[in-house]
């Protein structure tokens, strides 16, 4: 269970004391690690391993979280996929991974080259390194409070929003972003893009300052335009951050909790509801324990697949480098 | 700001002196204005939060959200604080991260010593464990996690936050520790050796010192991501003096003592200890990305 001293304590014995760190050596030399694996291994195994089995086998069962769960084979399943709640919540992760993948890194791409090759080189680094960091900040924010705080701008009482949309005449447009079925879903959208941008702008510049300058150089000196150079130099060199930025924020977004919870909890009329968000309410609000099972289930499958997917185009693409 | 020659001469005019070139460069102000505009758009919402956190509720009926305050009116976090016992939260929040961060290091140190140098065998699939880990939603794991702990009689406890969370953070940890371990300078572990150091020796006296700096990263990510938290610690954190500083004000959200001034001190005091992170630990922040894209 705990990480630190006892269990990887003990050091093996040194072995031939007398022989030098020889080739033959150098085999016997990698035996005696595996027990510094235990402890991680021991502790993976009760809040990992065990956790997942069992909810595996619950969603197979019928169970309230008391007494004990009854097994009814892959009902919980079948009423899954028959429940239109069940497809409109992966709807909603569609849109949801528009909104945390697809528009932050393409806009991150444009943002973070902007800033490294052209403002970074008329104004200067301090004034791309300081857009970088005005950009990054939605990001340390904890998830709960970035819904408090969009949550009281989308308020339609007092939020901010609307009353701006007063101060500029704009009244007419005023709504209750998080109230209204309608619009609940494309607020917290709004609210995602916010959340992420920072993300890959901050990546792709790391990832941007690795090109050797002389490629845009010789660029500049067969009259490249901008924007070729942006297409052919940029993106193609930073493609190992663009897989890295693709995958995680996809699967943050299919694991996307928080903000929900504090937005709209899922409503009104569950129009934003989201796969984990379900899963929660089965398992705590309604204690269908094998329901709520059957969700999660799912939803790891798609996630571990999806990543897997992806590691694959990754480790294609960059074979082909050569 | 000097201004050297630059490819981008298009007016003849631009030649005549630098200053006269940067005032007739309409693309260059366009970029910079629409930047501009972006940043606010991404900062603004926290001004406004901090704008409103310190006006008066009076304040806020008469003027609105978008003027600025009349006077420092601090009532509004100083009730609010009170009334939720905000500096517990902070400690929970504090201990929690600071715990989850040092045992995760650590359990991280040891896994990635036997998987990187060790090269114990089987180490890949280790990996893909480590890899599948780390890409879990927690909800698949949350359940059983709230039921053993219900038995094991650590439900609504920090500890049982902090032993889940050690567990989660250091399936990253080991992950990318062990790439980085993967190409420990072997001279390094072999003169260890011909000095007689075991592997306990080794891992702590050579190691360690040497791969200090990524070690700081992950010990701040550790962190960070520990303190942002929110599922886990709101399905197992119930009681009021065991809340994190997330709970504490997520839980609060809706509730009809919440009035626009107060939801905006709330918020205010979220985002705080956040940005203090932030400034202490940018440095390490912007490297450890770069490090987290390389692997």
């Amino acid at each position: 269970m705990r990480g630190g001293g006892g269990g990887g304590g003990a050091p093996p014995p040194p072995r031939r004391e007398g022989k030098g760190p020889g080739v033959a050596g150098r085999v016997v030399k990698n035996r005696g690690y595996a027990v510094y694996l235990i402890p991680g291994m021991l502790a993976s195994l009760a809040v990992i391993v065990v956790p997942l089995v069992m909810t595996v086998y619950v969603s197979f069962t019928k169970w309230t979280g008391v007494g004990d769960p009854r097994w009814v084979g892959l009902e919980n399943y079948t009423r899954l996929f028959g429940d239109t709640l069940f497809w409109s919540s992966f709807g909603n992760i569609a849109l949801l991974v528009l909104a945390m993948a697809v528009i932050p890194t393409l806009l991150g791409l444009v943002l973070a080259a902007v800033l490294f090759d052209y403002v970074g080189k008329r104004f200067g680094d301090r004034w791309a390194g300081l857009f970088r960091s005005g950009y990054y900040l939605p990001q340390v924010i904890p998830v709960a409070v970035t819904g408090i705080i969009w949550s009281w701008i989308l308020h339609p009482g007092y939020g901010a929003l609307n009353r701006i949309l007063e101060a500029a005449g704009l009244g007419g447009l005023a709504k209750n972003w998080l109230g209204d079925p309608d619009y609940a879903l494309y607020s917290v959208m709004m609210v995602m893009i916010w959340f992420q941008i920072g993300y890959p702008v901050v990546m792709f510049m790391s990832g941007l300052s690795r090109i050797d300058p002389s490629l845009y150089e010789a660029a500049d000196l067969d009259g490249a335009t901008w924007w070729q150079r942006f297409r052919k130099i940029t993106v193609y060199m930073i493609r190992p951050e663009f897989y890295v930025v693709l995958i995680t924020t996809t699967i943050a977004a299919l694991k996307i909790f928080g903000q929900v919870f504090v937005l709209t909890k899922g409503g009104p009329s569950n129009a934003t509801l989201v796969p984990s968000y379900f899963a929660y309410k089965n398992f705590f609000e309604k204690a269908q324990v094998g329901y709520g099972s059957a969700i999660s289930t799912v939803l790891t499958v798609l996630i571990v697949a999806l990543a897997f997917a992806f590691l694959r185009l990754q480790h294609r693409s960059s074979s082909q480098d050569g | 700001m000097t201004v050297t020659a630059r490819p981008t001469v298009e007016h003849p005019a631009a030649q005549e002196s630098p200053e006269a070139a940067r005032h007739r460069d309409p693309v260059r102000w366009f970029v910079l204005a629409a930047l501009v505009v972006l940043l606010l758009l991404l900062v603004g919402p926290l001004l406004v939060i901090a704008v409103n956190a310190v006006k008066s509720p009076a304040d806020y009926a008469a003027n609105g959200p978008l003027s600025l305050p009349g006077g420092l009116h601090l009532d509004g976090i100083v009730d609010f604080w009170n009334r939720v016992d905000f500096g517990q939260k902070l400690w929970n929040s504090f201990i929690t991260s600071l715990t989850v961060a040092v045992l995760g290091v650590v359990l991280s140190i040891l896994n990635a010593y036997a998987l990187g140098i060790g090269r114990v065998r089987g180490r890949v699939w280790f990996l893909v464990f480590f890899l599948v880990a780390n890409l879990l939603p927690q909800e698949v794991l949350v359940y059983p996690l709230y039921y053993i702990s219900k038995e094991a009689g650590l439900y609504d406890s920090l500890l049982a936050v902090i032993i889940i969370f050690t567990v989660i953070q250091s399936a990253f940890g080991t992950y990318l520790l062990t790439s980085v371990y993967a190409e420990f300078p072997r001279e390094l572990l072999d003169a260890a050796a011909v000095d007689g150091a075991g592997k306990w020796r080794t891992l702590w006296r050579v190691v360690v010192p040497v791969s200090g700096p990524t070690l700081a990263v992950l010990f701040t990510f550790f962190f960070i991501w520990t303190w942002n938290e929110f599922f886990l610690p709101l399905v197992f954190l119930v009681s009021n003096d065991n809340q994190t500083v997330p709970v504490a004000l997520g839980v609060l959200q809706g509730d009809r003592m919440m009035d626009a001034t107060t939801t905006s001190a709330s918020a205010l005091i979220g985002i705080l200890p956040a940005i203090l992170f932030f400034l202490l630990f940018q440095r390490t922040l912007t490297r450890g990305i770069a490090a987290g894209a390389i692997k």
